[in-house]
């Protein structure tokens, strides 16, 4: 016997998803979901950014891990406001599901806040699967990791907003090919903005948070 | 590495579905569309559900896949195709200034579609 079922699987995620935008729209925050491999420099991209913006917004941030709380501890020293989701409680998830952003966005409080960034895990598959409600997807690419890189892993550059690449104080010291990792961006996500950064020098970050600081202002005063 | 989730969330859609009047129901086929861009791998998907169904009605259960292939739309010609390499320009628009944007009109889906039950 057939039974139809004709369903999405991730439809339950989808839902939550909806359920964090209209909680993040009611608060007013604009929401970022910062994703990248293990390694890239997204916890040393998100201290710098929040030192730089920090007087201006106030900003919250979840960072997610598998296991440890060596991210939230890193990020102490900027005041931001910061939870940390161990996904090892929950099966040691390769990713942050909508349902587990709801929990700690409520617990973190966005009442008053400005921007809340999630910090992903890092993983350049799975992320790219999972809406969490957010208004805005980066994804950070270390000059260390090899110029194809988009292209193995295509949906994780499809489907985010901004790209950064990290790491460009390395570049004399490496065979990488910068242009040709962003032509490689480019084939996979056309008109995607691609950012070169060193978070260490802080080289090519002010492009960055203007870019971040315009999405905060619009939602801001769409609302 | 998310065929875990992935699976857990088939496993439920899928007991949730099992009429409630039918005495030791068993599954034996579910039949799956999963889209190339989902990132699905076929064999890390039937060894967690080979996991998680022991000792319930979807034990060794069969997944039939259908994959569907990649397509995209160019909003500038209006052309369809598929794609099997991660191209995602409209080849024939991309020089023109602004042209060959497009859209993804499939490869995304981790849909369940039916499940057939033992008579």
């Amino acid at each position: 016997m057939e039974i139809n079922i004709q369903k999405q699987v991730l439809e339950k995620n989808e839902t939550e998803a909806d359920k964090n935008r209209a909680y993040f729209k009611e608060n007013n925050v604009f929401v970022l979901n910062l994703m990248s491999s293990p390694g890239s420099g997204k916890t040393e991209i998100l201290c710098r950014t929040l030192v730089r913006l920090m007087p201006e917004i106030k900003v919250g941030v979840i960072v997610g891990d598998i296991c440890t709380n060596n991210d939230a501890d890193r990020l102490k020293v900027t005041n931001a406001r910061v939870t940390q989701i161990n996904t090892d409680q929950f099966g040691g998830d390769c990713h942050l599901a909508a349902h587990l952003i709801d929990a700690s966005a409520r617990q973190l409080g966005c009442g008053d806040l400005d921007l809340l960034i999630v910090e992903n895990i890092g993983n350049l598959v799975c992320p790219a699967e999972f809406d969490i409600g957010e208004d805005a997807r980066a994804v950070v690419l270390s000059v260390t990791e090899g110029e194809d890189k988009p292209l193995k892993y295509p949906l994780m550059f499809q489907v985010s907003d901004v790209a950064v690449l990290n790491k460009i104080d390395l570049l004399p010291y490496l065979d990488f090919d910068a242009g040709l990792v962003k032509d490689n961006m480019k084939k996979v996500h056309p008109g995607m903005p691609i950012f070169e950064v060193s978070a260490k020098t802080q080289e090519g970050l002010e492009p960055w948070l203007e870019w971040l600081l315009e999405r905060v202002n619009k939602k801001k005063q769409k609302n | 590495m998310h065929e875990m989730g992935i699976a857990q969330q088939l496993v439920q859609i899928a007991m949730d579905s099992i009429p409630g009047d039918i005495e030791n129901p068993r599954v034996e086929i579910l039949n799956l569309r999963i889209g190339k861009l989902a990132s699905v791998v076929e064999h890390s998907l039937t060894f967690c559900i080979e996991i998680i169904t022991r000792d319930t009605p979807l034990e060794n259960v069969r997944l039939v896949i259908d994959f569907v292939p990649v397509r995209i739309h160019c909003k500038s010609c209006q052309k369809e195709w598929e794609v099997d390499t991660p191209m995602f320009k409209c080849p024939d628009c991309r020089e023109r200034e602004g042209g060959g944007e497009v859209e993804l009109i499939s490869g995304r889906e981790i849909e369940i579609i039916s499940m057939e039950l033992a008579e």
